[in-house]
């Protein structure tokens, strides 16, 4: 798969992208209708409840959060020829990081300290499940797709049960740890706002969004401006010319899968830290897999993975419109477009590839070849 | 002696319910990896199917008509994965993810449409299940010891899709090692331009392939809304299709060793369940997440290469141009 070398790149990065989505929003439009509601009602209560709602902007870019890091995390390894479906499952064992921080340190330490702690312990524990089939594909041969999916599985096998017997508030039946001391955790904006006396709509939207944000400006540095990031990106061309090229092959596999599962691990500061304040089941409701379908239509790039997870951070939010506005669709309409648009923004990226040259070459070709 | 000889008994009969839509999806996904296309969509398939069928029984009343529309769709959405990653050369894992995902939202949005029950569709009554089959000479087998219960508990009083899987094991076995078309689809899962060299065409081999996956998908989806279940509820397909793909990998691709990890799989799950709760002397109370994970912690640590080795199709994920 590679980008077309006859049409040039505004058409390739810009127009194509653009009409991929079209398309899944148009088959998303089609299924509206046939249930028999107005697919045009649908996007416009969709838009209300994503940016017109006080606090709706607010909880847009809560989402949008969430998926900046999980989108950077795939895109890292798309980078080196990875894929990392694992997403979901290094969020979830993030959470563990940060909720055995706060939990062991909460009471004896400052909150600003454990906090920085806990952000830490989110990175270093979804490195760990994400270094583990680093490892198991570099050095041991085995496909990083099936063991990703399978560290999913594992990963929530090993959350229910330490949640459910292990790290469970004592005394209670829902499967959560007690809430962290009231020192921990990450300021939620409209806070902060009001300290600034700025007013500002009630929303879960915190400072994770700026850490998000700051670490997407070091994707882009790390990518395209470190010799390691050179080093990634020829792995992803040629494996066979990285290898010539004395590039350590299994070693740099390794790093970039600790990286991505690091970043994915970030989802649980938004999540944990920012919001619920306690380590709690299925918090990661899918956002791992979202990455995926962020990273296909970002192209790898953090602005086009910022401006994807905005989409989907407005498509999550809106969805949630839809439950009060109609009887018949819901907000699960949203799984329903995310599934489109990872088939028509990734699987079919190319399909309208030789519509658009022939089309391109019909009006612009002569000059090309004169 | 006489009880733990019981709990043999029931655990094998729920082995073999559990097994039954991971022998389907395990032969499905031999079938399409074989020939060099990566189906993580087994899951999305599976879950598609299992709505249509339930949905098309309910109306029509007859199982048989919700069967075949389960493998209508199934294999209508290998027909997309197919025109995504066969005609269009996309990615295979995407495709596959696109229809796991396609396939969650779809049900639930077209099941709160057409029953307005949260997702789940109506009941089923017994007569438009696929009921229990009894085998005959069941009163005199009884009586023999061992053997008698085994075939009365065990063998005897399953649906019809459960001996069918049974069926599809041998027939993918056939199918693939002893036809002409298996060395075929074997051949292009290998090599496709050696396939491509003697005139056969590669895409047509893959497209016939996937379908008949799509097909098996199709039964696996049916046996749990229209079989084993009554009705079809939400994300009912639970990740079992993607145990079927790790019984697949564990079986190394091989229709015979696959069934028997389908059969170890559902006894993992079968034996968890039965152990909630239950003191082991020496080992304590063993957690159902254990027997939940184990499967996919074997599955690994045999990809890993530290219980033989697992070989994937030589040209799997690739797809084919001629211009190479």
């Amino acid at each position: 798969m590679s980008d077309s070398n006859i049409i040039p790149k505004w058409l390739s990065v810009g127009v194509i992208p653009l009409m991929n989505l079209f398309l899944a929003f148009c088959v998303s439009g089609l299924f509206i209708f046939f249930i028999g509601e107005n697919p045009f009602r649908a996007i416009f209560v969709m838009i209300k409840g994503a940016f017109y709602y006080p606090g709706a902007i607010g909880y847009t870019l809560y989402y949008t959060t969430n998926f900046i890091f999980t989108g950077l995390a795939v895109a890292l390894a798309f980078h080196a020829r990875l894929f990392n479906i694992g997403g979901e499952g290094q969020a979830y064992v993030g959470g563990l990081g940060v909720g055995l921080v706060c939990l062991i340190f909460d009471q004896h330490v400052v909150g600003f300290l454990v906090t920085i702690l806990a952000i830490l312990g989110s990175v270093i524990f979804g490195a760990i499940w994400g270094i583990i089939p680093g490892y198991l594909q570099a050095k041991r041969g085995s496909h990083i797709v099936i063991t990703t999916i399978m560290f999913n599985f594992i990963a929530a096998a090993l959350m229910v049960y330490l949640l459910v017997n292990v790290i469970i508030e004592p005394g209670q039946m829902s499967p959560e740890t007690r809430d962290f001391a009231s020192g921990v955790g990450l300021v939620q904006l409209h806070i902060l706002a009001k300290y600034l006396g700025l007013e500002m709509a009630m929303s879960p939207l915190n400072l994770s969004f700026i850490v998000a944000l700051t670490v997407s400006v070091g994707f882009w540095f790390l990518v395209w401006r470190t010799k390691f990031g050179y080093e990634v990106r020829s792995l992803g061309h040629s494996e066979t010319a990285a290898i010539y090229a004395g590039i350590k092959v299994s070693s740099t596999i390794i790093i970039v899968m600790a990286i991505s599962g690091g970043l994915a691990g970030l989802v649980a500061i938004n999540e944990l830290l920012g919001v619920h304040n306690k380590l709690l089941l299925g918090f990661t409701a899918g956002y791992g897999f979202t990455g995926i379908a962020v990273a296909l239509m970002g192209r790898n790039h953090p602005v086009g993975i910022f401006l994807a997870s905005l989409l989907f951070g407005a498509l999550y939010q809106g969805g949630t419109e839809l439950d009060f506005e109609f009887s018949s669709i819901t907000r699960e309409m949203v799984l329903l477009i995310q599934g489109l648009i990872i088939l028509f923004s990734g699987a079919l990226a190319y399909m309208l590839n030789p519509l658009v040259e022939r089309i391109y070459i019909k009006y612009y070709g002569n000059y090309n070849n004169a | 002696m006489l009880e733990s000889f019981q709990i043999i008994i029931s655990l094998l009969d729920s082995t073999i319910r559990i097994a039954t839509p991971l022998i389907f999806c395990a032969m499905a996904g031999i079938f399409s990896e074989r020939s060099g296309i990566i189906d993580i969509g087994l899951e999305g398939k599976m879950l598609l199917s299992a709505f249509v069928a339930a949905t098309a029984t309910f109306l029509t009343g007859s199982p048989i008509f919700g069967l075949f529309a389960a493998i209508l769709v199934s294999c209508s959405a290998s027909l997309i994965h197919g025109f995504a990653c066969i005609t269009n050369k996309g990615d295979q894992v995407i495709s596959g993810l696109a229809i796991n995902i396609l396939a969650s939202g779809l049900t639930i949005t077209l099941g709160i449409a057409l029953f307005s029950r949260g997702g789940q569709t109506p009941p089923l009554a017994s007569e438009q299940r696929f009921m229990p089959i009894d085998f005959p000479f069941l009163d005199q087998l009884s009586f023999v010891p061992v053997f008698g219960e085994l075939f009365v508990e065990v063998i005897s009083g399953h649906n019809i899709l459960v001996y069918l899987s049974v069926l599809a094991v041998f027939f993918t076995y056939y199918v693939i090692f002893k036809t002409r078309f298996g060395l075929r689809l074997r051949a292009v899962g290998e090599k496709p331009e050696a396939v491509d060299t003697a005139g056969i065409s590669v895409i047509k081999m893959r497209y016939q392939s996937i379908l008949i996956a799509g097909m098996l998908c199709g039964l696996a989806g049916a046996y749990l809304s229209i079989a084993h279940g009554a009705g079809f509820g939400r994300e009912m397909s639970a990740g079992k299709g993607y145990i079927a793909l790790a019984a697949m990998i564990f079986g190394k691709w091989n229709p015979i060793p696959t069934l028997f990890a389908c059969l170890l799989f559902g006894f993992l799950e079968a034996l968890g369940v039965r152990l909630e709760g239950v003191e082991l002397i020496w080992i304590g109370e063993v957690p159902v997440q254990v027997m939940q994970a184990l499967p996919y912690v074997l599955t690994v640590v045999l990809l890993a290469g530290f219980i033989g080795k697992a070989r994937a199709p030589g040209a799997i994920g690739v797809p084919y141009s001629k211009e190479g």
